[in-house]
């Protein structure tokens, strides 16, 4: 049988920085209102990486204004102008849901040493 | 030439000139070669035969062998008839191609579905069920309710929709949109999704 993901067209890009659940990483989105274009950053941990090829999503909690905020953003998306690590975390899981029932001090996460 | 012969190959997305990432079947379409012509004088209707495919003339009938003899062809794997459209003069022999269809062209793909295995009516017909469970009644959450009345007809009516056997039947989707094509892999990406399961064969249809 015929591996699709290597015959489809080859939109992965290789110049995205590694990062991992438990990251304090900065988003840099492009929004588009009418006709001009802008970009707006989105900062926030790292909670979740999943799926693989070009169907790889993370996303990025944050607390805004009190309220916790999650972005689900396709690791590859053309919309996503740049990522820049803030802080690498030290985390023991691959998915941090857990920090959603945390808030303050709690939700911190350790920054590795 | 109206259509295309293909295997659907998988899923996978893509990314649109909006960045919005966008669901598509790949289909291996064609090349198909055009083994016979149905002409209205001798067959009392126009269409195109295409084979797609290869098949070892070991394993090919005699009959079928027949068709391919004609004309010094090797066996396809199979045949499929489309009808003409208007602009095409092709001959036997012709291979026709992926290059068909144009990005952005609105096409129809039929296929046998996947078989589901027998299904209650919920599931195959999308009856809802007999509904409450209280005074009494139990057990009859998913159940077809009343097939008929009782002194006239005295019978249940043909057709009447029941549990059975679902899917493995011939579907067809219109309105599907072509994203992209690769000819030199004789690729179609096609937006959404297209019945059957990986490998079966497709028909892609211009609207």
């Amino acid at each position: 049988m015929v591996d699709i993901n290597k015959i489809i067209p080859d939109q992965v890009k290789s110049d995205i920085p590694r990062f991992n659940p438990g990251d304090h990483i900065k988003v840099h989105v492009r929004v588009i209102e009418g006709d001009k274009e802008r970009i707006q950053p989105f900062e926030g941990d790292v909670i979740s990486v999943r799926g693989h090829g070009i169907n790889k999503t993370f996303t990025v909690r944050k607390i805004s204004s009190g309220v916790g905020v999650e972005r689900i953003f396709p690791l590859y998306s053309p919309k996503i102008a740049k990522i820049e690590m803030i802080k690498e975390g030290n985390v023991r899981r691959a998915k941090l849901y857990y920090l959603r029932n945390l808030s303050g001090k709690a939700a911190r996460i350790k920054g590795k040493e | 030439m109206s259509g295309l012969i293909g295997r659907k190959l998988g899923m996978s997305s893509v990314f649109d000139s909006q960045g919005e990432q966008i669901s598509v079947t790949v289909i291996q379409a064609g090349p198909c070669k055009v083994i016979s012509i149905k002409t209205k004088e001798k067959d009392g209707y126009e269409a195109f035969q295409l084979g797609f495919g290869e098949r070892k003339e070991k394993k090919t009938s005699k009959p079928y062998m027949g068709q391919f003899k004609k004309n010094n062809f090797s066996p396809s794997l199979l045949l499929r008839e489309f009808k003409f459209s208007t602009g095409n003069d092709l001959k036997i022999g012709d291979e026709v191609k992926v290059d068909l269809f144009k990005e952005g062209e609105i096409i129809k793909v039929s296929a046998k579905s996947k078989g589901k295995g027998f299904q209650g009516v919920m599931r195959r017909h999308g009856f809802g069920g007999v509904g409450g469970t209280t005074h009494g009644q139990s057990d009859r959450l998913r159940a077809p309710g009343s097939i008929g009345a009782s002194s006239y007809p005295s019978r249940v009516f043909k057709g009447q929709r029941m549990a059975g056997r679902m899917g493995y039947s011939r579907v067809t989707i219109s309105n599907l949109k072509v994203i992209k094509i690769m000819p030199e892999d004789n690729l179609i990406l096609i937006k959404g999704a297209v019945p059957g399961a990986i490998n079966t064969i497709v028909e892609l249809r211009k609207k």
